[in-house]
């Protein structure tokens, strides 16, 4: 018995040695530009984890947690010409901050850093690279991120009607608070 | 000792089953955090129906804020005219008007008709929105009043049976209907609409003013962007104009970006509360079935304010 909870405190201690950053209500927003049309989704069901000393930085997104201003947009972002919510409906994205040993954990300040890893949307899984803001205050972190991808890329084609009104680069924009773990 | 030894094991094996939660991959962490907005946030049912409409009849469904509905519908003679009119084709019925969301609950709405030349204007609000999560609403009710005002003397002359000039009132009448509806999961909605009509004059004594009728209409999905519609509507025994007959409407519509199109045969030549419930003087029966179709067209006058 003894060992076991022995065991169970070094499990304990190493876990908060590690110095996890988590969130359960990232904010993840999209934007699509065109002459005929601005779009804009917001979504605030992103749960995140960063591991402050490896470095690693895992998203996950509800799509159905996109809303948008217009009903008629919402609906048709889920239906099956686009993002098919139904049978994907979770977007990820699984990396790593670059350059980690640029951010100091302990000290209030902005950090700019390079995250590189897999995005997985409609099991689609492309490699990006984006810039970053993580900025320290009071044992707190924030994550900021704006960057763009091809929607084509991840099989969300649209109706043939749609294309002059849907730009083909979308913006996504990525704003995340995080506590310790 | 039993029961410290107990304690403890609970004890380990709660912050082991802890310990590794935390590690688990971020999907359960998504899960546990859309099941607890699930259950702590209202869903409001969206499109019970497609529309306003479902075939003649108002739909419980309501005009999104700051949206205007445009919508042009057509009803052609009727198919026993044979071939000479083209199974009804060189006759045709037409109503122009338009929807507008005050609010998502509140939706003004009017229009003109051929049919006896008549306008028509009409408010319509949502009382209840079927929903569930927090609050769980098992129906939508929609209240209508409207109002309908014939401008062709010499037919509403003929309809009351007068040579002399009709007056204002005579031309009136009001529709009050309650629309209640549920949709049962995607593919399958369904709406009852206990309905008056009011008529300021009727040709003889033996008719009520008040005309009391209850209507019924479904949408099947077919696709997820067509569907079959039917509605019906019984007039109440002692609510009949004579020579009259039930309206029933058998629909097909279809959906795309901000088009609503619907293809139909009915009985009824009117199209608005009136002239299809009260008025259908053709019947199924003998081959008095128009074809016809409306067309809606949704256009954002005022930009709702984009979520922050």
């Amino acid at each position: 018995m003894k060992a076991i909870a022995i065991l169970v405190c070094l499990f304990v201690t190493t876990h908060v040695m590690a110095q996890d950053y988590i969130t359960r209500n990232g904010s993840i927003s999209i934007y699509s530009h065109t002459e005929m049309e601005d779009i804009k989704g917001n979504n605030n069901e992103v749960v995140s984890l960063l591991n402050s000393t490896t470095g690693t930085f895992d998203f996950k997104v509800a799509i159905k947690s996109f809303h948008f201003p217009k009903q008629a947009m919402e609906d048709h972002f889920n239906d099956e010409n686009y993002m098919e919510t139904d049978k994907f409906p979770k977007a990820g994205f699984s990396g790593k901050i670059t350059d980690i040993s640029a951010v100091n954990f302990a000290k209030d300040g902005s950090y700019n850093v390079v995250v590189s890893g897999n995005l997985t949307i409609k099991d689609v899984t492309k490699p990006v690279t984006a810039k970053g803001v993580i900025t320290i205050k009071g044992g707190k972190l924030n994550a900021q991120s704006v960057f763009n991808v091809n929607r084509k890329e991840y099989k969300i084609m649209g109706q043939s009607f749609v294309q002059s009104k849907l730009s083909d680069n979308i913006q996504i924009t990525v704003n995340c608070d995080f506590e310790k773990r | 000792m039993i029961n410290k030894k107990f304690i403890v094991s609970i004890l380990t094996a709660l912050l082991v089953g802890h310990t590794y939660a935390q590690n688990v991959d971020l999907d359960s962490l998504l899960d546990a955090e859309m099941k607890n907005k699930t259950k702590s946030a209202t869903q409001r049912t969206e499109a019970t129906f497609t529309t306003s409409r479902l075939i003649n009849s108002h739909t419980l469904e309501t005009t999104q804020a700051g949206v205007l509905d445009f919508k042009v519908s057509h009803r052609f003679g009727t198919l026993n005219q044979g071939f000479y009119n083209i199974f009804g084709f060189d006759y045709a019925s037409m109503l122009i008007g338009a929807d507008y969301g005050i609010t998502n609950r509140l939706t003004v709405g009017g229009g003109r008709s051929t049919f006896e030349k008549q306008y028509n204007g009409f408010l319509k609000y949502r009382l209840l929105w079927q929903s569930s999560g927090k609050t769980n609403v098992p129906l939508s009710v929609t209240l209508l009043a409207g109002v309908m005002y014939a401008t062709d003397t010499a037919a509403v002359k003929r309809n009351l049976g007068i040579t002399v000039k009709p007056r204002a009132s005579d031309k009136t009448s009001y529709v009050y209907q309650a629309l209640i509806g549920r949709k049962f999961g995607n593919g399958f909605s369904l709406q009852v609409m206990p309905t008056m009509v009011h008529y300021n004059t009727v040709a003889t004594s033996n008719i009520p003013n008040d005309l009391y009728s209850i209507g019924a209409g479904v949408r099947i999905k077919i696709t997820k962007m067509t569907s079959l519609t039917a509605e019906y509507y019984y007039q109440l025994p002692d609510s009949k104009m004579p020579g009259t007959y039930n309206s029933l409407s058998v629909g097909y519509e279809i959906e795309t970006g901000g088009h609503v199109f619907q293809f139909q045969l009915s009985n009824s030549t009117g199209m608005t509360e009136r002239t299809f419930i009260n008025e259908t003087t053709n019947s199924w029966g003998d081959g008095g079935i128009h074809f016809g179709f409306n067309i809606a067209r949704v256009f954002t006058i005022v930009k709702p304010k984009t979520t922050p």
